[in-house]
């Protein structure tokens, strides 16, 4: 995995099904975007202390948006537009005006970061501002690894309502990542 | 939340498929433009005599305008939905342009300047920049719904790009009601109708559709 481009392939297999490939690519992902994140908030004078947090949201927008990826197109274009929209929208807030541009760093994974061992601060407030079902499916299938069908089972509800739920908590995620830090 | 675990909630949601925002969109412009067609046939209705008017080239070459106008903005607007548009957006409206110049010139260059001016003017100009905004609302609806699945690169761009397809869904439908045919009248009053819709498109789009 030494280029971007190569994610392509895994969002392919992960849009005909296949987890595995799409938990990869969400890893790799990640890891790239904790790199360009943090340079570009260097660069525009801020410190690195937003940076996982500007990761996860950008990370989220992949995931909800990633049918607007045309699989005809490369993937590292796709990838770029969307860290650049987040991190101008995250600089934005804050004040700073000025045009961000990751074009020119790297696209290798190779210069990927390793998250830091502290879960960050505000995300955890944003997971408690979700409604209480909705908090409660996602800290069980994201904090202890559970599978859907089995905390369905646990919370008597289906499988189809667990994952509709997942969804618009995800979503409401995404809402209160760019609202609630003004 | 640690990056790892949302992403274990990320793959735990993939499973649900969704239709490509492409056939979401033409859904939605069908749903939108049934009401319009309402609309339409309550309030307009079709010119009475559409029958010989199919058989003037005038008439045709103006439904073969909007109908471009259509296929073009459709165009544009799946291509403003994207964070990576490939290339100037606007780019996809050049052969509208070339269409809307040749119309003009040779209309200009077969009826003696004397009845110019009555062309441009026509008779249903006031019709035409009511009608059409009208006709627009609910396509425009529509179509900004779709596009919040989407992540535009700009916003009020793609707003504004949602504003034109409903616009030419609109006049597509209005086209059936006008008599004036001129291309001069047309490109301008139509033209003109159109730009309250792209505007109110441009406006709602730019806090709509941020993500």
């Amino acid at each position: 995995m030494a280029d971007l481009d190569d994610l392509s392939a895994l969002m392919r297999s992960a849009r005909r099904g296949d987890d595995e490939a799409y938990r990869r690519l969400l890893v790799a992902v990640a890891a790239w975007l904790r790199g360009v994140v943090r340079r570009g908030l260097v660069s525009a004078g801020r410190g690195a202390a937003d940076c996982e947090d500007i990761v996860q949201e950008t990370l989220l927008a992949v995931h909800l948006k990633r049918d607007t990826w045309d699989e005809t197109r490369p993937i590292a274009p796709w990838l770029r537009a969307i860290a650049r929209h987040k991190l101008a929208d995250h600089l934005r807030r804050r004040g700073f005006t000025d045009h961000v541009d990751i074009d020119d760093h790297a696209d290798s994974l190779e210069l990927a970061v390793q998250a830091d061992a502290a879960s960050s601060l505000e995300s955890r407030q944003i997971l408690a501002s979700l409604p209480e079902r909705q908090r409660r499916i996602v800290q069980e299938i994201s904090l202890e690894g559970r599978g859907a069908a089995d905390v369905a089972r646990s919370l008597g509800m289906s499988e189809g309502a667990v994952r509709v739920t997942l969804h618009r908590a995800l979503k409401a995620l995404a809402v209160f990542y760019r609202q609630d830090r003004r | 939340m640690k990056t790892e675990q949302l992403v274990e909630a990320l793959v735990a949601d993939r499973a649900a498929g969704r239709r490509p925002i492409s056939m979401a969109l033409a859904a939605a412009l069908a749903l939108g433009g049934a009401v319009s067609l309402v609309l339409f046939l309550v309030d307009l209705g079709v010119r009475a005599d559409i029958g010989p008017a199919l058989a003037t080239w005038r008439f045709d070459l103006k439904i073969a305008m909007v109908l471009v106008a259509f296929s073009l903005a459709f165009a544009l607007c799946l291509d403003c939905a994207r964070p990576d548009p490939s290339g100037p957006p606007m780019r996809r409206l050049l052969p509208l342009a070339a269409l809307a110049i040749l119309a003009v010139v040779v209309e200009l260059a077969i009826v003696p300047g004397t009845s110019w001016g009555a062309r441009l003017v026509g008779s249903n100009s006031l019709i035409c920049l009511s009608a059409i905004p009208l006709l627009s609302i609910a396509p425009l609806a529509a179509v900004l719904a779709i596009l919040k699945r989407g992540a535009p690169a700009s916003p009020a761009l793609a707003g504004a790009a949602a504003g034109l397809l409903a616009a030419t869904s609109g006049a597509t439908l209005y086209a059936f009601h006008c008599f004036d045919d001129s291309p001069l009248f047309v490109v301008t009053w139509y033209s003109l109708a159109a730009i309250p819709v792209i505007a109110a498109g441009a406006l709602v789009g730019r806090r709509l559709l941020r993500w």
